[in-house]
């Protein structure tokens, strides 16, 4: 209950705790609550990592709540992190994410490894209420309870699904997952969010997507390290395939084709014009600058998140039955030779500083959004700010230069003072 | 507290399980959505879940409220099964447990005593049911 934007009716916020900087202190107003909130986090903390289900359930509910000391529980558990295989699946609604997700995880299963699901469901955007129905699918993990399902709606709220979902991953890394497999919302924006928190990311395609392949070419395509093609076995697929090729060939055109890791699954669509042709070309700084010149032509958006893939890894095909299980364990082979090139070409570290740093950035806009929605509730509300530019005594720049100037100066002195 | 107020911060989170051999989910998916409507976060299970699929999937997603949907009149066996194993994970003190269906006034009681919150039989009005989870659900950080 830390929302800035609530108003103070809410009687379960202590006093006036509402300010992040309070809220991460414990909240300022009640001592003896925010001592409660240490302990609580120090519980939490050691259950999860004496692997505890019911500590790792209850420290992602305060993760999604936002609730106070989340902070502190989220800061603490990093120490323990770095340890799992981030996976996310994404694809249009009905694709078989569900389905192909479950049997990935009772694949990783019978391979002996533990695996945390993260399942994204749509929130109604009036009454913030949701149907998280992914798990339904969980058919093969039944009473498995080292595979951690959790549902999260995404509320759309606080923060945004993406800090959340990062923050939910930390626990399960935290916990001791091997693999963590985090299912993506149908649709939506949310489908690009998942780059900034998955190592490698599939995007699912299903047979007879025809014209849907040209949209996935201006968006989804470009996120993804594999296509999936699931329910192959469905009449169209072989097309949806060649249309795919077809699509990655275009990518390719007019640059020169960077040097593909050769490991064919499907990757036939090398530009003639490869200087690389003979396919062993790899990890070279050449490659790395014209894949980034092939990555401007191809549009992408200049978000830190998204910009800056390297091109050496070419989106690789893979068909999958996810009903039935077929190709799965190809699913599996691509995910771990994608993890490989990550992991050799150095891009996995360079992916988790870009990512720590667009966390800090984040979270430094929440706190610096919280203060400066403090300091304009102090000085008597946006409301009578707005009426006073509508009677056009003052004007919006006026107005934000006015409750930002003491919080510059007061960070001035601090800085040239301390 | 309105849907609006729950949309930030702690929201309450249902499990609407199906349980057993009972193939009939219509009012399972009724009240699914009218919980949704009602602005709570949903899991629904989906048929013919065993009693430890339910635990686990009372304990993995940290519901607040655990709805148990049973038609086949085996609940006598099958809901004590459920609240063992919430106690087991530690999760049977802070869940809300409801059981809906056709419940003979004679075993009422006895599901009460397993610790059942309260039982609510055909006729049983929507918003009944909403305002008891809302007045009822676990305050809890």
């Amino acid at each position: 209950m830390t929302d800035p934007d609530e108003d103070a009716s809410d009687p379960d916020t202590t006093g006036t705790g509402n300010s992040g900087a309070e809220a991460r202190e414990g909240d300022a107003a009640g001592v003896g609550r925010s001592e409660d909130t240490a302990a609580e986090v120090d519980r939490l903390v050691e259950g999860v990592r004496a692997g505890k289900h019911r500590a790792l359930a209850r420290s992602i509910t305060k993760i999604e709540n936002r609730a106070p000391g989340y902070r502190d529980l989220v800061a603490r558990l990093h120490a323990h992190t770095g340890e799992a295989d981030v996976l996310g699946i994404t694809g249009s609604p009905g694709a078989g994410k569900s389905t192909l997700v479950d049997k990935l995880a009772s694949t990783y299963r019978d391979r002996g490894l533990t695996v945390g699901v993260i399942a994204i469901d749509p929130a109604s955007p009036f009454t913030g209420g949701a149907v998280l129905g992914d798990r339904i699918r969980m058919a093969s993990n039944v009473g498995d309870m080292d595979v951690f399902f959790r549902s999260m709606s995404a509320r759309g709220t606080l923060g945004g699904l993406s800090t959340a979902t990062t923050d939910a991953v930390t626990a399960l890394d935290a916990f001791g997952k091997d693999k963590i497999i985090v299912e993506t919302v149908g649709a939506g924006q949310n489908e690009i969010d998942i780059v900034g928190t998955a190592d490698t990311v599939a995007v699912l395609v299903p047979p007879g997507s025809g014209d849907d392949v040209q949209m996935l070419k201006a968006g989804i395509l470009e996120i993804a390290d594999l296509l999936v093609v699931n329910k192959a076995d469905l009449e169209g697929a072989d097309r949806t395939v060649q249309e795919l090729r077809e699509m990655l060939k275009l990518n390719d055109g007019g640059t020169p084709a960077g040097g593909h890791h050769g490991v064919g699954t499907t990757v036939a669509a090398d530009s003639p014009t490869s200087e690389h042709a003979s396919g062993t070309g790899g990890e070279t700084p050449e490659n790395e600058a014209r894949a980034s010149d092939s990555d401007g032509q191809a549009g992408l958006g200049t978000g830190d998140d998204v910009a800056p893939r390297p091109g050496e890894w070419e989106p690789r095909i893979v068909e999958t039955v996810a009903k039935t299980g077929d190709g799965v364990d190809d699913l599996i082979a691509a995910v771990e030779d994608h993890r490989t090139y990550l992991v050799e070409s150095g891009e996995l570290a360079r992916q988790a500083r870009r990512r720590y740093a667009e966390e800090v950035r984040t979270l430094l806009r929440e706190d610096v959004h919280e203060l400066l929605a403090e300091e304009i509730e102090a000085r008597g509300g946006l409301d009578a700010a707005v009426d006073r530019i509508v009677a056009r005594e003052t004007d919006p720049y006026s107005v934000a230069a006015d409750v930002v100037e003491p919080i510059e100066t007061c960070v001035r002195d601090r800085r040239e003072g301390g | 507290m309105s849907a609006e107020q729950e949309q930030d911060g702690r929201q309450i989170r249902c499990l609407v399980a199906k349980v057993g051999l009972d193939g009939h989910d219509r009012g399972a998916h009724v009240i699914a959505r009218a919980f949704r409507d009602a602005g709570f976060e949903v899991v629904y299970s989906g048929l013919h879940r065993s009693p430890e699929e339910v635990v686990q999937a009372a304990v993995q997603e940290d519901v607040d409220v655990l709805g148990i949907s049973i038609l086949s009149g085996a609940h006598n066996t099958l809901v004590p099964k459920i609240m063992d194993g919430l106690r087991e994970y530690d999760a049977f003190e802070d869940t809300l447990v409801l059981v809906g269906g056709i419940i003979p006034d004679d075993d009422k009681d006895t599901l009460k005593s397993a610790g059942v919150a309260e039982i609510f039989g055909p006729g049983a009005s929507m918003d009944e049911m909403i305002e008891y989870v809302r007045a009822h659900a676990p305050e809890r950080r």
